[in-house]
């Protein structure tokens, strides 16, 4: 015990300051009221689905649970059951295989929820969609590409995979609720 | 023919990995692969390829490994009678290779028992073939119900708990079917295949030089790992030899890759015992080489910094100052929590024991890898065929006997020290010179291959290479193929709750095996 003790002491606070909300991230018109946001803003639980990803955005999701990030630290959680959860935090093209469960989760949670879409592939489709023949990404025979696709997403974040700052970003985004004039 | 006389009837693979590639018929196959389990060798990957564009059929290939180096055998397999001998009752590990060999490309294993799907689930009907080249990648069918049988247990008290898809953590999906009594486990059954998204097909529409950003996504954790691989494989369809100080720089990649790897593990097995201690400490750890491999390398995971060719990055003097400064930190607080782990009685006391195999069942049902070598499989491709610059660095293997989560934690350990010694002698004796050699048109029909010991075990990627540099086929394999089933004989006998905690000593890869 005494070691412990002693490596904590000795390790300190790591815990660096959260960024600040971007409005450039929200896809959608804000559909949940100011004042519930600020509720759940407070003290706000998330279910994460990987639907399809190469598990390279579970890693910077399961960094934002280091010192460094402390997700924790503001009041944000992972939970284990959607009916626990106030957001869906989703992963990767969906794939085909996982468009059912991935529309249960979604449905399991209570309203209001948020949708956020983490990474390249849950934005557009990135490298697993095919292309047309204009060059957009289209379905597949295996996946339906963005997570819009299947569900409504408030939020969505780039990046291959995006760092912890960012989905810590697109996070606090989806939960401040309110956009900035134009 | 007989298995010695492999080196001097087939052909050499161009390249630095011992690879040997021949044509055979199936009772040479079957042959050639009674002779390797004999002689103690393993079933490294089995998948096939639509050859009918070139008016020969289907086509069966199989990679297995020797002491003197890979065997690669292709089995040309007609389009009117779609079958080849079965090979899982040699190696255990061929049975779901050999189903989900069915359900993309529609090549039968001739007497297996074992007729289920594997990969597919409601998404396409079991009479279309994906990876069949008159298949169209983008048709999207209506979803059908997946029934799939799974092995029922009865008797007295049994029950059945279903896992997943969606795991409780933030954990890649999967089904997990546990036949219990009370809490202890008679039987698990693994249901994958929910993040197949198509890869293979997807490859097949790009060229040589597009296809590297696709490899290194196979399976995100070990980005470095497949790169290398994709490229070797490029490289040695092309006749292209990457310049001395690229080959060293991608051993610097691929250790830290397994020592970020291993950190964030052994965090997470000191979490998945209550002691949420070890997962600050560790993640920490982890978190400072992220950011170095950032700051010097400009990706957190070392994503497309090796190309084929070379590599996409390079180390100055102030680089390898700040890796001996980081290591120096690293090694020091590893030491620590070492103790700490060694020492305290309610982290030994869920590790020990806990999930074995037993290196008898490990060789027999074919362990490799990490969870391998924790087993007694003393196998690690940087010490068995050291390429270039691991031929100079006399690589120590981590090897153990218990099979158990604390033999797993204790490899880990050792694995990351040895990546540290590594790097350091790497970067003491790191060649100058150009950083990427061009790579030439690749000849049309062609096989390359790439083998590398990624941080789970050995990832091979298979190229067949199409007209004007463009990929016929591609085939990535992760060691999860092999090590999935194991997973299934380490829980029997533990308790429900341990589940997590061997699974986290495994920690094997869904999308790698589900592609």
């Amino acid at each position: 015990m005494y070691q412990i003790i002693k490596q904590i002491l000795r390790t300190g606070i790591k815990t660096e300051t959260p960024p600040d909300p971007d409005d450039t991230l929200r896809v959608e018109v804000q559909r949940i009221q100011k004042n519930i946001l600020r509720h759940v803003g407070r003290a706000l639980a998330i279910r994460c689905v990987d639907a399809g990803s190469c598990n390279g955005c579970e890693l910077e999701i399961h960094a934002l649970n280091n010192a460094y990030y402390n997700i924790e630290g503001l009041g944000i959680h992972f939970v284990a059951s959607p009916r626990h959860a106030d957001m869906l935090l989703v992963t990767g093209p969906v794939s085909r295989h996982m468009e059912t469960a991935l529309k249960r989760t979604y449905d399991a949670i209570p309203q209001p929820r948020l949708v956020v879409a983490l990474g390249d592939c849950g934005c557009d489709g990135g490298i697993f969609s095919p292309t047309d023949s204009a060059g957009n990404p289209c379905p597949s025979y295996a996946s339906c590409g963005k997570i819009s696709n299947v569900i409504p997403v408030d939020v969505a974040i780039p990046g291959c995979p995006p760092t912890p700052i960012a989905i810590l970003q697109g996070i606090l985004t989806a939960v401040s609720g309110e956009a900035k004039a134009p | 023919m007989r298995l010695d006389e492999f080196p001097t009837k087939f052909a050499k693979l161009s390249g630095p990995m011992p690879v040997w590639h021949g044509t055979v018929d199936a009772a040479q196959l079957r042959s050639l692969c009674e002779q390797v389990e004999r002689g103690g060798g393993k079933l490294l990957a089995l998948w096939g390829s639509d050859e009918l564009a070139r008016d020969a059929g289907y086509a069966v290939h199989i990679s297995l490994v020797t002491a003197l180096g890979m065997l690669c055998l292709t089995l040309p397999v007609s389009a009117e009678h779609p079958a080849y001998p079965d090979i899982s009752d040699l190696f255990p590990a061929a049975n779901r290779m050999q189903r989900t060999l069915a359900d993309l490309l529609g090549l039968y294993a001739s007497g297996v028992d074992d007729h289920r799907k594997w990969l597919r689930h409601g998404s396409w009907p079991g009479s279309v073939h994906p990876l069949r080249k008159n298949f169209d990648g983008s048709t999207v069918f209506p979803t059908e119900t997946d029934a799939y049988h799974f092995v029922t247990v009865s008797g007295d008290g049994v029950h059945e708990i279903p896992v997943g898809p969606v795991h409780a953590g933030t954990i890649e999906p999967g089904h997990f079917r546990f036949s219990v009594i009370g809490e202890r486990v008679l039987r698990l059954e693994e249901r994958l295949g929910y993040l197949h998204k198509g890869i293979e097909k997807r490859f097949e529409s790009m060229t040589l030089a597009q296809g590297a950003k696709l490899a290194g996504r196979v399976s995100g954790d070990s980005t470095v790992a497949y790169a290398w691989a994709y490229a070797q494989a490029v490289e040695s369809v092309t006749g292209t030899t990457p310049p001395p100080r690229a080959a060293a720089l991608r051993a610097v990649l691929l250790e830290l890759e397994r020592i970020h790897n291993h950190l964030g593990d052994l965090g997470y097995l000191g979490n998945d015992v209550a002691l949420a201690f070890g997962f600050a400490q560790f993640w920490i750890l982890k978190e400072d080489v992220l950011r170095l491999n950032n700051e010097l390398f400009g990706h957190r995971y070392l994503m497309d910094r090796i190309v084929p060719g070379g590599v996409a990055c390079d180390l100055d003097s102030k680089g390898r100052e700040r890796i001996l400064q980081v290591f120096g930190h690293l090694e020091q607080e590893i030491h620590t929590l070492k103790d700490i782990y060694d020492e305290h009685a309610g982290v030994q006391d869920r590790f020990l024991t806990t999930g074995r195999v037993t290196p008898d069942l490990a060789a027999q049902l074919g362990l490799t890898g990490l969870p391998g070598r924790a087993s007694s499989q003393a196998w690690d491709l940087r010490a068995q065929f050291p390429c270039e610059p691991y031929d100079k660095l006399d690589v120590r293997m981590a090897t153990h006997r218990n099979g158990d989560v604390a033999a797993r934690v204790t490899v880990r350990f050792e694995e990351v020290q040895e990546s540290i010694r590594l790097i350091r002698q790497i970067m003491d004796q790191m060649p100058a010179g150009e950083l990427c050699a061009s790579i030439g048109n690749a000849p049309e029909n062609t096989l390359g291959i790439g083998w590398v010991e990624g941080w789970r075990g050995e990832i091979m990627v298979a190229l067949h290479t199409g007209k004007d540099n463009a990929i016929h086929r591609l085939h990535p394999h992760d060691p999860s193929w092999q090590n999935w089933p194991l997973l299934e004989h380490a829980i029997i006998g533990n308790i429900v709750p341990d589940f997590p905690l061997i699974n986290k000593s495994f920690n094997l890869s869904y999308a790698g095996v589900d592609l």
